[in-house]
């Protein structure tokens, strides 16, 4: 595994408001990362530096070793989806897609003109007529297509229905299995991407809480629910990042991996045990990190 | 998936399970990463570490530039395992399960030897 992108200590001030917050991670070529966290929580900000698009304010960024800023040598690998991505006036989706290979090397006619059909995107229509939904396929098109060594997806699903999701998700997963890739996906729909991700670095308020392997998370948060007294006496000693209860009953999330001894444990004093999946535990951990920044003011 | 446990674990027990129940029988290939990967709708590198898992314990053997292949005596060794975990895993909870409903060992039996039977 080499290192493709390096962040070290990065920063991004917007005035007096910090968008990333000395942020520190590694990038590892070839490996599908989940970029997670709430709305402004930084991941559009963190995406923009990586891809030379804006300036951090302190810290640095390497892409293949070199700063990504107005580096063509950089950028020519370099595939980034955006949201809120605008073409100009009277531009077609033809257009779009006659210009990309133009400025992807890996660009494969082939595979765009099959998720065109896929996706059924007109061809000749004006770009700003088609529908949220269809502006977002010409960029999940664009980005799978170009088959660039580093694809960025910043939310590239915005008004794709359910059906257009999962068929974007498939074909992601075929054709990074054919050619591998580096690709970074910002997504709030972690339930929809989690068994696709390899990696997961979750951002809030600028700052990295989790940059691990998505298949550490699993299993590393169960919901313990059961008579107070026994979940009280089950949960001691134990790290936990949620409570609710109802009557003499509660419901308690711990972290940690559970043993097979403490499953037994569980079962022997009338517990239940429920896993958590990973976008319950993101939902978890983030506004845990907001009550405890609320608790601090 | 189960959201409890890693996937490469769920994996490897699936192509487990179809070892012991005969449908990959020993000498015969098991699919490739990237087929388990689109099956399942998975990050290949994860149905990748779930193969290796069992590699590693001997079940799969590689056969260069063809595939993953069945070991010979993988089944009777899974068998094997499966019957060690089967008390943790089916017996214990039924024994729970069965004193928090007050029915004694001698009805579970019964109940046992009926469920055999129909």
């Amino acid at each position: 595994m080499s290192t493709v992108i390096e962040a070290t200590g990065l920063t991004k001030n917007f005035g007096t408001f910090t968008a990333v917050d000395d942020v520190s991670f590694t990038i590892e070529e070839n490996r599908i990362y989940g970029l997670l966290g709430r709305n402004g929580a930084g991941k559009t900000t963190i995406m923009q530096l990586l891809t030379g698009q804006d300036f951090a304010s302190s810290g640095t960024v390497t892409v293949y070793g070199e700063s990504p800023v107005e580096n063509a040598r950089v950028l020519s690998n370099v595939s980034f989806i955006k949201e809120s991505q605008k073409y100009p006036d009277n531009v077609k989706a033809k257009h779009v897609l006659a210009a990309a290979p133009t400025f992807f090397g890996n660009w494969n006619a082939e595979l765009a003109d099959e998720l065109l059909a896929a996706f059924r995107v007109p061809l000749d229509r004006d770009m700003k007529k088609l529908s949220r939904g269809q502006v977002s396929a010409v960029g999940v098109i664009v980005g799978l297509a170009s088959r660039a060594p580093i694809t960025f997806f910043d939310e590239p699903y915005l008004g794709l229905d359910a059906v257009a999701r999962q068929l974007f998700y498939d074909k992601l997963l075929e054709d990074y299995a054919e050619h591998p890739r580096t690709v970074i996906l910002s997504t709030h729909l972690i339930d929809e991407v989690s068994d696709l991700l390899e990696h997961v670095i979750l951002i809030d308020e600028g700052r990295i809480l989790i940059d691990t392997d998505a298949d550490e998370l699993r299993g590393s948060a169960t919901t313990v629910v059961g008579r107070s007294a026994d979940v009280a006496t089950f949960v001691e000693g134990r790290e936990v990042i949620h409570r609710d209860g109802i009557g003499g009953l509660s419901s308690v999330t711990v972290t940690g991996q559970l043993s097979s001894a403490d499953r037994a444990a569980a079962v022997a004093a009338n517990l239940e045990l429920a896993p958590v999946s990973l976008q319950q535990l993101i939902v978890r951990l983030s506004s845990l990190e907001t009550t405890s920044e609320g608790s601090k003011s | 998936m189960d959201e409890s446990r890693p996937i490469f674990q769920q994996i490897a027990e699936q192509i487990e399970n179809d070892i012991i129940d005969g449908t990959t029988p020993e000498e015969s290939q098991v699919p490739s990463t990237n087929e388990f990967a689109a099956f399942y709708r998975i990050n290949p590198a994860t149905a990748g570490k779930g193969v290796n898992l069992l590699v590693d314990e001997g079940i799969l053997y590689k056969k260069r530039g063809i595939g993953m292949f069945v070991a010979e005596g993988s089944r009777e060794r899974l068998v094997a395992k499966r019957r060690e975990e089967f008390s943790t895993e089916y017996v214990q909870p039924l024994l729970a399960e069965a004193a928090k409903l007050g029915i004694t060992i001698h009805q579970l039996a019964d109940m046992i030897t009926k469920g055999t039977r129909s």
